[in-house]
Order: structure tokens, then C-alpha cells, then sequence
């Protein structure tokens, strides 16, 4: 046994109970958190280069599961979204909330089914695997996705489909060109021609409609805004980062050495876009939960942003921490602050920004944990966040790329905009309006996230190590000889 | 303890700031005290390293935070000039505060905010890497703003509104251009300036523009002093400690760094940097002082007066010369001091009679006389009269300009002081020999809450006078500045 099968087993095994158990599936969470949490500890203190087997057959029929840098950040992150998220939800989704009985029913099975999902699609190495867990993970998310708006999920359904699709022809693809589809493999054997060219291509099509990357992002906001707090928070925070994780090892593994600058910067200029447009929108809007629906559509962008960065860096190792850094802490402020404004809101009644106002004295714990997971996601320090964006930015200026380091400049600015507004309304009015009391053991669930958000920010230096398990090699040649530059 | 008491120093406001954060409003009084204690604990920590330091000690605790960037906290005689300045008026400010508020809304969230705001001053002041000094930089920023917001009104957020476009997008300018010049010289280090000679000079300029630019936000240097004004939409003790002295010192005293710890005096004065930077400084005493003049009410007549006072520092430290940069120095002090006493007579003027404007000042100094003769003090300081504290830091700041062959120096720092005796003795005119309105029965030091308004402020009046009559003596803001030059800069 390892950590890496009871990763991806033992969800499983907690949504096959949790589908037993129908009404009594929240309590499933009491066991599941603390398992989970002992695991995902387990995999991070892993000796560097463990891998497994999975059944040991050799590849490329066996399924390599791999405890790489991305694994060891992700899935501990993940692990901590879902737990704090299952606690919030406990209430939200029990038998005693009536209407949304049957909303209980579904929801428990498949928080576990996205989470066994998540994990595996973080561990494993194989492209037809990665296929499964993200059709494992849209499953999920479309259900849930469907509790809000039966539109919005049936949309987000058939984009996701789209994206699925396209990622299985690039899949087969590469099957019938290189009899394997194992990405350590590949990046041996690979060859620029035609078809593995068009494979890529398509794939990644697939892979950027999945992530929302601007401005194939059209589904995001209303599928994120629509949904029940718990829901959307699984969706923006976790849900993305599978897609995203899958363009790593695409573009960074197994196909590192033929896709050509010109690709990598036509991502980063998406990013770059998806920055700007979605800081711009999120600016613009009135609903509270629409504002970080778009932020998460800019927060993206970093992700991509960062591909150049990269795959131009001397020692890329600092960007590629960089751009974890940034997925963690995206998806524990993003969590956060789904299930902040979820109280907020659900408190008020309403769905609008200026429906807010006063409460940072009426509901000081929410406000803190909203304001907490906003100084992550603008990028001020003390945060992951913060970390994610300095590094970023050294990498740029280092690099002499105007273009980049001007967008993390302005991108930072606009998020501060955007996420200062809503704090700015709870801060404002010297009366306190009449909400009831928080209930402390729901309002953990976001302040717990929000400061391990901040918490990332005093742990750089062991963030960078961790990730730097399988990350891109240093750049060879008469380059590296001035290491002092 | 001795090891890290850098980091005992920064994080010590913690406990407090939690302790505010957690009572509930009904321990009010055990929050009092808890801030109380702290500020008082932090003085005597102060006191202690002053000797230490005069002594030749120098302390230090280290924590790499990311590769190439040390996270540096270090205890040096610049460092101490603005702590002492920083734990004096904090503990003044407290006890203040607590007179100034009595039992308002929200205050559990003010004291909290306020003693983190405490901590990142602290943390600015005692950063020994430039990345070090934006991460408390930043996060200062980040404390002050829930405290100039904080009565709720549509003023005061469009304040903090203000507040935040200007700083933030202030500490962006300043971030690019430490990473730059960090990309070209390595990492950055205020004991041990980067050698630049193998740097463009044109690069070196632009870096030095984005950095003091940034840094000039909250030193309110003209054209970036929009947001101070506005900033005084928040309670007295907040413009008084925060708007007077730890946000806007904290620019001030990044530039000095900046000239003297990371270019060095040599390459400032090779590029050329000195007089452009002078001369905007001198521009906006200048400006501010004519602003001030123009001002009805009171808060914003001082806030156009820091404004003004706070490029004195500047002047000094563009001036690069030996006389000119006690002087500026010298002026942190000085005018931390001077400010805080006309900001905190301010408010109680504001708190106890009412008195927003100018014009309401009438006859205020039969009905507050002690209110007022600390107010007086601090404003004759302000004009240059001996022997109060400003005198003492015009006096080295016009020896300074000689000295660096700018005469015209002189012509600025008298214009300045002729424009402050325009805003400030009409108030004191008003307040001393006209009529006051009729207020039967009131009585300025009537409760022990009045007691805590009043007298914090004769406490820096008096330090401001003591500040000027003895600053030859060992102990003096005088004398401190002068071991700094001798220490640091001009070798």
C-alpha cells in the first residue's frame, strides 16, 4: 500500500458510502477529513521520486502514480478545500433543510467523487488516466453546478463535454502514433510532426475550454455565480486547477521540448488578457458572487501568464513554484471566499454588494475571513498569494519582459480594486444591521482557509522545495556558466 | 531575549492587537490596559537598546524567506530614531485614544488595527533589506486603511478609496524597482550597499524615480500628496500618529534609505539626483505652506502643514551634506513631535467645544487654556521660533544648504516659515485675545476621561520644547541624528 493509491482510493471508497448512507452521508465527512488530511501529510513527507505502480505492471500498460511537485502542493490544498468546505456544508446540505433534501443526496457522493477525481488527476502521469479523472471531476461539478441553475449546469455541461472530447481525440491521437500515452514516456519519444502537433493542439483547446482561459471563460461566471456557496467554491477553487495541472504536464512534460516559444507566449498573452478582462469585469459588477466568479477568470490568467515565464527562466525552477504557489493559494483564498460571501449573503438576504453594508460589524469573523482571502488573491503581503506574484514578477523583470511584468503590476492594482469594493461596504455605517449571530463552527470553514492563504506567504522557502520535486530541468548550455547574473 | 530583540520589537503589538480584537466591548477597560501595558513595555525595550546601540551594538535576526530575499530585521542608530519616535507617541496616542473615544462603536476593531499598524511602523523602521522594508511598507498600508474608514461615512470611504489608489499603486512603483535593481545587482542589503558601477546610469535614474516615487506617495511629496488631505476624514489619534508621523515618516525614511543605504551618496550625487529631488522638495514646502494658509478647517491646515513639514526631511537628506542631513533627520523627530501635539489638541478642541474651523477658534484658549497653550507650542515650533524643537532642525537645515553650495535653501526655509506664522498665528490670535462664546460651566479637565484628551498633548509639547532648549545634551533627537551622520554617512 501507499499514499498514492489511498489517495485516489479512499474517496472512492467514502462515495460509495456516502451513496449507502443517502441522508447520514454529511456525517461521512467526520471519518473522510481526518483520513485525507493524514494522507495528504503522508505524501508531502514522501522521499522525493517515489512513484507507484498502480497493480505493478511496467508502463506503458501499467498506470505510473508519481509524488512530483505539483502532487505534493495540490493535493494537500485540496485536501484542506474539501474538509473545510464539508464542514460549511454540513448544515447546508442536511436532511433537515427541507426542500434541498434531495440536493443532500446528491451532493455528499459527489464531493467525494471529486475529490477522488482531483487527487488522481494530480498523481498520475498517464494521458488516458487524466482523461478519466476529468471526466470524473465535470461529473461532479456539473451536478453541482446544476444545484444553482438547471441553465447554467446543462451549459456547463456541454462545454465541458466539448472540452472532454477534444482532449480524448488528441489522447488517441498520440495512442496510435506512440503506443503509449504516458507523459514520461512521451517526452522521450516524442516527435514535432503532424500529428503529435495536432494532438497538442486539440488537446490543449480541449484543456482551455475546461479552464475558462479568456476567452473561452463564457461559462464560468453564471455556472460559479449561480451555485449554492459550497458548490461554487469546490468549482472555482479546485474544479479549474484539473485542467490547468493537465496543460503542465503537456507542455512542460511530456512535450517540452517541441512546442515552440511562439506557443508559449501566445498562452501567456492570453493569460495576460484574461487578467485584465476579468480584474475589468469584476470591477463592473453589482452581485457579490458574480464579482468573484470573475475574479477567478483573472486569477486564471496568472496561471498562464506564468507558461513563458517559465519556459524562457534560466533556472525555472522559481516561476514554476511561482505558478503552484499561485494555483494553492488561489484555490484556498477562492474557497474562502466563496463561503465568506455565502454567509454574508445568506445573513442578508440579498445578492448585491451594497447589501453588505455594516457588516464588518455585525459579522466581524466573516468580513475577516473575506478580507483575509482578498489580501491573498490582490497579492499583498503577507500571503501565498503575494509569494506567488513577487515571484512572478522577479521572473519577468529578470527576464526583461516588459509586457508580463507591466499586466502583474496592473492586475494587482485592479484586483485591489475590485476586492476592496465589497470590504469597503462592510466597513461602511456606524449602525450594525440586525443579522443573526455568526454560528463559529461555519464561519471556521472560510477563516481556516483564508489563513492558511495568508499562513503560505511565511512558507516560501519549503513551498519552493516541495515543488521542486520533477519541476522543469535548468536551462543547459553557455547560459547556465554565469550562474551569478 | 537579547538575541531577537528586533523580532520581540516589531512583533510585540501583536499580543495587544489580539487582545483588542478578542475582548468583548464590555472588557473595555481590560483592553485599555492591555494597550497601555504594551506601549508602556515597548518604551522600556527602546531604552534599553538606545544604550546598547550608543554602546557600538548591533543586533540583528535573519529568516530567508525566498530564495535570494533574507527577511532582515535590524536594530542600527537610523532604525532607533524612528522607533523612540514611533514607541513614544504610540504610548501617548493610547492613552489618548482611550480619552479621546471613551465608549464609541467599534473600538475593539480601532485598537486592533492601530497597534498593527504600530507593528508594521516598527517593522518599516527596523527592515535591514530593501524587500524587508516593502513587506512592512505594504502591510502598513494595509492596517491604516480599516482605521481611515473607520466612522463609515461616505467620507471616509471615499477617503480610504483615495488613500488605497494612491498607496497601493505607490508600492507598485516601489516593488518593480527594487526587483529591478535586485535583478542587477543581487540582493540588497542596508549595511552593505550593492555596487552599481557596472549599472547604466540611465537605468540607475529610472529605478531611483519608480522608488522615490513610490516612497514619495506616503511622504506626500508633490504631486503625490493628494491623499493626505483627504485621509483626515478619520478620527484624531489616527491622523494624529498615523497621517502625522508613521505613515508618511515611513516614506520619508524609506527615501533617506534610499539615498544614503542602497545608492549611497557617492552615486546620488554622480547621477545627479540631489538637486531635482531638492528642489521638488523645497517646491512642495513651499506649496503645502500656501495650501495650509488657504485651508478653513482646522485638521486640513495641518494636514497641508505635514505636507510641507514632512520634505523638510527630504531637503535635508537631497541636500547630501553633513549639516543638511542632521537637519532632516533631526526633523523626524522634530516635526513627529510638533504634528502629533497640534493634532491631538485638534481633537480634543473638536471633541470637547466642538471646534472644526478656524473661525470657531475664538476665545478656545479661555476655555481650554492648557488644550491651547500646548497647541501654541507646537505651532511656534512649527514657525522656527527658538527655542522650540524647530528651530533646531531649520537651523541645521539652513547651515546645510550653505554648506552644499545652495543658498537659495535660506530663501525656501524663510518663505516656509513666514507662510507658517500666516496659518498659524491668526489660530492662536483667535484662541488667546478674542471673546470666547458663551459656555457656562464648562470645565476642561473636569473628568479623568478629559484628563487622558488633554494632557498626552502637553506631554509632546513638552518634549518639543525640551527637544529645542536641550539639545545638546546626550539624549537628544540632536545628538542621536549627529552619531547617525557620524556612524553612517560621512565617512
Amino acid at each position: 500500500m501507499s499514499p498514492l493509491d489511498l489517495l485516489v482510493a479512499a474517496p472512492l471508497a467514502f462515495m460509495v458510502a456516502a451513496l449507502v448512507a443517502g441522508q447520514g452521508g454529511r456525517w461521512l465527512i467526520l471519518a473522510a477529513g481526518p483520513v485525507m488530511l493524514a494522507l495528504s501529510a503522508w505524501l508531502v513527507v514522501l522521499p522525493p521520486g517515489v512513484a507507484h505502480l498502480v497493480g505493478d505492471w511496467d508502463l506503458p500498460l501499467g498506470i505510473l502514480l508519481r509524488a512530483d511537485g505539483v502532487a505534493r502542493l495540490l493535493v494537500p490544498a485540496t485536501s484542506a478545500c474539501f474538509v473545510a468546505v464539508a464542514l460549511y456544508a454540513w448544515h447546508e446540505f442536511s436532511p433537515k433543510a427541507g426542500a434541498e433534501t434531495a440536493r443532500a443526496h446528491t451532493f455528499w457522493p459527489m464531493l467525494y467523487l471529486m475529490w477522488g477525481g482531483s487527487n488522481a488527476g494530480y498523481l498520475t502521469t498517464d494521458l488516458f488516466n487524466l482523461y478519466v479523472t476529468i471526466e470524473m471531476v465535470s461529473l461532479a461539478a456539473v451536478a453541482m453546478a446544476a444545484m444553482g441553475s438547471l441553465a447554467a449546469g446543462l451549459q456547463y455541461f456541454l462545454i465541458a463535454l466539448v472540452g472532454s472530447l477534444a482532449y480524448l481525440l488528441g489522447v488517441a491521437l498520440l495512442a496510435s502514433h506512440y503506443d503509449t500515452v504516458d507523459a514520461t514516456l512521451l517526452a522521450v519519444r516524442a516527435r514535432p510532426d503532424l500529428p503529435t502537433l495536432m494532438a497538442i493542439t486539440v488537446m490543449t483547446a480541449g484543456l482551455l475550454v475546461k479552464t475558462a482561459l479568456f476567452p473561452l471563460h463564457g461559462w464560468l461566471p453564471p455556472a460559479h455565480a449561480a451555485a449554492p456557496a459550497p458548490a461554487s467554491a469546490l468549482l472555482s477553487a479546485v474544479v479549474i486547477k484539473l485542467g490547468f495541472v493537465i496543460l503542465l504536464r503537456l507542455w512542460f512534460e511530456a512535450f517540452a521540448e517541441i512546442i515552440r516559444p511562439a506557443a508559449m507566449d501566445l498562452l501567456g498573452g492570453m493569460g495576460a488578457l484574461a487578467i485584465l478582462y476579468g480584474s475589468v469585469q469584476a470591477i463592473r459588477q453589482e452581485r457579490l458572487k458574480l464579482l468573484v466568479a470573475y475574479s477567478t477568470v483573472a486569477q486564471l490568467g496568472y496561471l498562464f501568464l506564468a507558461f513563458p515565464l517559465i519556459a524562457n527562466a534560466q533556472n525555472p525552477a522559481e516561476p514554476w513554484a511561482a505558478v503552484l504557489v499561485h494555483a494553492v493559494s488561489h484555490m484556498l483564498a477562492k474557497a474562502a471566499m466563496f463561503l465568506a460571501a455565502g454567509l454574508m449573503l445568506k445573513a442578508v438576504a440579498g445578492d448585491r454588494i451594497s447589501d453588505l453594508a455594516g457588516l464588518a460589524r455585525a459579522m466581524p469573523l466573516s468580513v475577516t475571513a473575506f478580507a483575509l482571502a482578498a489580501i491573498s488573491l490582490a497579492g499583498l503581503p503577507p500571503s501565498g498569494g503575494f509569494t506567488a506574484k513577487f515571484l512572478l514578477l522577479h521572473a519577468a523583470i529578470e527576464q526583461g519582459r516588459v509586457v508580463p511584468a507591466a499586466v502583474l503590476v496592473i492586475g494587482g492594482l485592479l484586483g485591489a480594486v475590485y476586492l476592496f469594493r465589497p470590504l469597503s461596504v462592510a466597513f461602511s455605517g456606524s449602525a450594525a444591521p440586525a443579522v443573526r449571530a455568526e454560528a463559529p463552527l461555519r464561519v471556521a470553514a472560510p477563516l481556516a482557509l483564508a489563513s492558511l492563504a495568508i499562513a503560505l506567504g511565511f512558507a516560501g522557502m519549503t513551498l519552493i522545495e516541495l515543488s521542486s520535486v520533477a519541476a522543469p530541468p535548468a536551462v543547459a548550455g553557455p547560459v547556465q556558466a554565469e550562474p551569478g547574473r | 531575549m537579547m538575541l531577537s530583540a528586533p523580532l520581540v520589537l516589531v512583533l510585540l503589538p501583536l499580543i495587544p492587537a489580539i487582545i483588542s480584537f478578542a475582548l468583548p466591548e464590555r472588557l473595555a477597560a481590560w483592553r485599555n490596559a492591555a494597550n497601555l501595558v504594551a506601549a508602556t513595555v515597548k518604551v522600556g525595550i527602546v531604552a534599553d537598546l538606545l544604550r546598547q546601540v550608543r554602546g557600538g551594538v548591533d543586533l540583528e535576526w535573519r529568516y530567508t524567506f525566498l530564495p535570494g530575499h533574507d527577511f532582515l530585521l535590524r536594530v542600527d542608530t537610523l532604525a532607533l530614531l524612528f522607533v523612540s519616535l514611533s514607541v513614544f507617541l504610540w504610548l501617548v496616542t493610547t492613552v489618548y485614544a482611550i480619552g479621546y473615544f471613551g465608549r464609541g462603536p467599534n473600538l475593539a476593531r480601532f485598537f486592533g488595527f492601530f497597534n498593527l499598524c504600530v507593528l508594521s511602523a516598527t517593522g518599516v523602521a527596523l527592515s535591514g533589506t530593501v524587500v524587508t522594508f516593502f513587506l512592512f511598507y505594504e502591510l502598513l498600508t494595509l492596517a491604516t486603511w480599516p482605521l481611515v474608514v473607520h466612522n463609515g461615512d461616505e467620507k471616509s470611504l471615499r477617503a480610504g478609496r483615495i488613500y488605497l489608489a494612491y498607496t497601493l499603486a505607490g508600492s507598485a512603483a516601489f516593488l518593480v524597482g527594487i526587483l529591478w535593481l535586485k535583478a542587477l545587482v543581487g540582493s540588497i542589503e542596508f549595511t552593505a550597499p550593492p555596487d552599481l558601477s557596472a549599472v547604466p546610469p540611465l537605468t540607475l535614474t529610472l529605478i531611483f524615480v519608480l522608488c522615490v516615487g513610490g516612497l514619495g506617495v506616503k511622504a506626500a511629496l508633490f504631486p503625490l500628496h493628494g491623499w493626505l488631505p483627504t485621509a483626515m476624514a478619520a478620527p484624531a489619534p489616527v491622523s494624529a500618529l498615523l497621517h502625522a508621523v508613521a505613515v508618511v515618516k515611513a516614506g520619508a525614511f524609506g527615501i533617506v534609505r534610499m539615498i544614503y543605504d542602497v545608492y549611497g551618496i557617492g552615486t546620488v550625487a554622480e547621477l545627479g539626483l540631489g538637486p531635482p529631488l531638492a528642489a521638488l522638495a523645497a517646491f512642495t514646502i513651499l506649496y503645502g505652506s500656501l495650501r495650509a494658509v488657504m485651508q478653513d478647517e482646522i485638521k486640513t491646515r495641518l494636514a497641508y502643514s505635514t505636507v510641507s513639514q514632512v520634505s523638510y526631511i527630504l531637503l535635508g537628506a537631497s541636500l547630501i551634506g553633513p549639516f543638511a542631513v542632521i537637519g532632516g533627520l533631526v526633523h523626524l523627530v522634530h516635526q513627529g513631535i510638533m504634528k502629533i501635539t497640534l493634532f491631538m489638541c485638534a481633537g480634543a478642541l473638536a471633541n470637547r467645544l466642538g471646534i472644526k474651523a478656524v473661525t470657531d477658534l475664538d476665545g478656545a484658549g479661555r476655555l481650554m487654556p492648557v488644550t491651547m497653550a500646548a497647541f501654541s507650542i507646537g505651532a511656534l515650533g512649527m514657525i522656527g521660533v527658538p527655542p522650540v524643537a524647530g528651530f533646531i532642525s531649520k537651523w541645521y537645515l539652513g547651515i546645510g544648504g550653505l554648506q552644499s553650495d545652495a543658498a537659495w535653501v535660506v530663501a525656501v526655509l524663510a518663505g516656509s516659515s513666514l507662510l507658517n506664522a500666516a496659518y498659524f498665528l491668526p489660530m492662536l490670535y483667535r484662541a488667546w485675545l478674542l471673546p470666547p462664546p458663551e459656555r457656562a460651566g464648562f470645565r476642561e479637565l473636569g473628568t479623568t476621561r478629559d484628563r487622558m484628551l488633554v494632557l498626552p498633548a502637553v506631554v509632546t509639547a513638552a518634549a518639543a520644547l525640551a527637544a529645542g532648549v536641550f539639545a545638546s545634551s546626550s539624549f537628544s533627537p540632536l545628538t542621536w541624528a549627529k552619531l547617525i551622520a557620524e556612524r553612517g554617512y560621512l565617512q
